[in-house]
């Protein structure tokens, strides 16, 4: 597992994610970004967990990286290299976060069952069982995810759309 | 036997080869092996390509097209190609240096990936991938990334014009696609290509087993194309490079030899997005007639290829550019509901026991959402001022 391509993938991640803390400029930023989720999502291609990656690399870097390049033009002109937010504001919220949540993820690594029985072979989740399951158990669940989505579609066009002027 | 040997000519060529490489290094050479094909043939394909566009585009508007270089202007590709090397390369002052130098490269990338996953022949694929449609989609979504890294960093308000009306055109025509493509993976139950194409091999009398040849494959593989041509930003799709109003769109600021990577890039994305086209709905490699099965898989792969580019050229002599709203008034209120009804179509197909039904009700589906959007679009068009609605 700790091959090459392995720590070729982790470096890429670990720049793309330190370059998006560290650039001046927001877009380049968001890019960088985008370098970390693409990194994240041949990680799990590495891994064998095709349907994962591919869906990370389809939903990460394909929507949500367009849709945060999308926000910082719309909003802010994207030519502002001054953040407004100086990264010295909140320094101690920030570390505090990050040291909670990098707790919380240690903590369950350290106590998932992968770790503590390492006879036990990788559980093969082929795409034909992920939707077997998904519309075979958890039907409702799928559905309810499902509707609220569509429900947030519709309303986020609502909002953004302005009233039509009456003719009058 | 003949037939056969020569349908496998470039496997056991690869095997012939491999056989003499020793046999610590035979996965890089198996690799290589692989991969240099791919990246050889397509760009000469798209050299023949801008060739036959030319002349094609040229017959349509009544010239000539290139007709200097070479017999009947063949080479012309070659003098385009020792052009954009010797041009000088221009970046604007303003530009930001690194991502307008990184833009066309990994567009470029992008551009070579999705064909790891068309099977170009029997037995000629890349990867085999277990979801190889996902991975072609996902692979196409970073090109929406590229095409704005262009038009953002060329410090140009005509490319970044041009940028943002591609990546906005690409996610809308996205829908449809995928969902074109999950009336297939449906009716196959499987996302690998491989198998995909073997699906439809097989034939009944005289007809193949390709999907277009269903009523739901029909509508979806016209829609597949529609939404394709958009993917590509080809003409009557054409808005983000836009000639007439935003000069080249996001490749504006780019010469030389980059400009010519952005063109490339963008021929090779065409054919990809055929090639799974092709792998979809007109069975892949697969022969049409039952007696023509004796011409290898890999011949017909192309000429299909080559028949839906040629599909491409005439649609572009043919049909005026469309407007803004058009565009996504036609993608959002025709596409996608169209291609919903054709999901629904394909799973009462997959369903119903086989005979006259499953086709009278498959075709029965189609035929009203059609009528009913089409109506609906045209009732809409009424021709008066236009009013146009932002959003804020």
């Amino acid at each position: 597992m700790m091959s090459a391509t392995f720590f070729i993938l982790a470096a890429v991640t670990l720049i793309g994610a330190c370059a998006a803390m560290m650039l001046r400029g927001l877009v380049h930023c968001a890019l960088a970004l985008a370098v970390a989720f693409a990194g994240l999502g041949t990680l799990y291609l590495n891994l064998g967990a095709q349907f994962l990656g591919l869906a990370q690399l389809l939903v990460y870097v394909g929507a949500i990286a367009v849709l945060i390049v999308f926000v910082i033009l719309l909003t802010r002109g994207g030519d502002s290299d001054s953040p407004a937010l100086s990264p010295t504001a909140l320094p101690i919220a920030g570390v505090l976060v990050a040291t909670a949540i990098f707790a919380i993820l240690a903590w369950a690594v350290f106590h998932s069952v992968a770790i503590h029985s390492p006879g036990l072979p990788a559980p093969q989740a082929t795409i034909r069982q992920l939707g077997t399951t998904l519309m075979a158990d958890y039907v409702l669940p799928l559905e309810v995810i499902g509707l609220m989505l569509t429900a947030a579609l519709i309303g986020a066009a609502i909002v953004a759309m302005k009233e039509k002027q009456d003719p009058q | 036997m003949l037939g056969i040997n020569f349908d496998q000519v470039f496997v056991l060529l690869k095997h012939w080869l491999l056989g003499y490489s020793p046999a610590a290094i035979q996965p890089a050479v198996s690799i290589l092996l692989t991969i240099v094909p791919i990246l050889l043939v397509f760009p000469v394909l798209f050299a023949l390509t801008t060739v036959l566009e030319r002349k094609g585009l040229g017959r349509i508007q009544n010239r000539y097209g290139p007709n200097r270089v070479g017999f009947y202007g063949i080479l012309q590709p070659m003098a385009d190609a020792l052009k954009s090397l010797t041009k000088e390369d221009i970046v604007p002052a303003s530009a930001d240096h690194t991502v307008h130098f990184l833009a066309p490269l990994v567009l470029l990338a992008v551009a070579f990936l999705p064909y790891a996953v068309l099977p170009i022949g029997r037995n000629m694929i890349a990867a085999n991938l277990d979801a190889g449609v996902l991975f072609f989609f996902a692979i196409g979504a970073i090109s929406e990334l590229s095409v704005f890294m262009a038009g953002w960093s060329s410090r140009n308000k005509y490319s970044l014009l041009g940028a943002m009306r591609a990546v906005a055109q690409m996610i809308s025509y996205e829908v449809p696609l995928l969902l074109s493509s999950v009336a297939v993976i449906m009716a196959a139950g499987s996302l690998s290509t491989v198998e995909i194409v073997e699906k439809q091999a097989g034939f009944s009398g005289i007809f193949p087993h390709w999907y277009v040849l269903t009523p739901w494959g029909f509508a979806g593989f016209i829609l597949f194309m529609i939404a394709a041509t958009a993917e590509t930003n080809r003409s009557p799709f054409d808005l983000p490079e836009g000639e007439s109003e935003i000069i080249a769109g996001y490749y504006i600021e780019y010469s030389g030899f980059k400009f010519a990577l952005f063109f490339l890039g963008e021929y090779l994305g065409m054919f990809a997005i055929s090639g799974l086209g092709i792998t979809l709905f007109l069975g892949g490699w697969s022969a049409p007639l039952p007696f023509l099965t004796w011409i290898p898989s890999w011949i017909w792969f192309f000429a299909k290829l080559l028949g839906l580019i040629i599909g491409f050229i005439w649609v572009r002599g043919t049909l005026p550019r469309l407007r803004m709203d058009q565009l996504m008034n036609f993608a959002w209120k025709f596409m996608l509901p169209m291609a919903l009804v054709v999901v629904v179509s394909a799973g009462a197909w997959r369903f119903l026991p086989q005979g006259l039904t499953r086709w009278l009700v498959s075709t029965a589906f189609i035929a009203v959402a059609y009528l009913l959007l089409a109506r609906g679009v045209e009732t809409r068009n009424k021709i008066a001022k236009r009013t146009y609605r932002f959003a804020e």
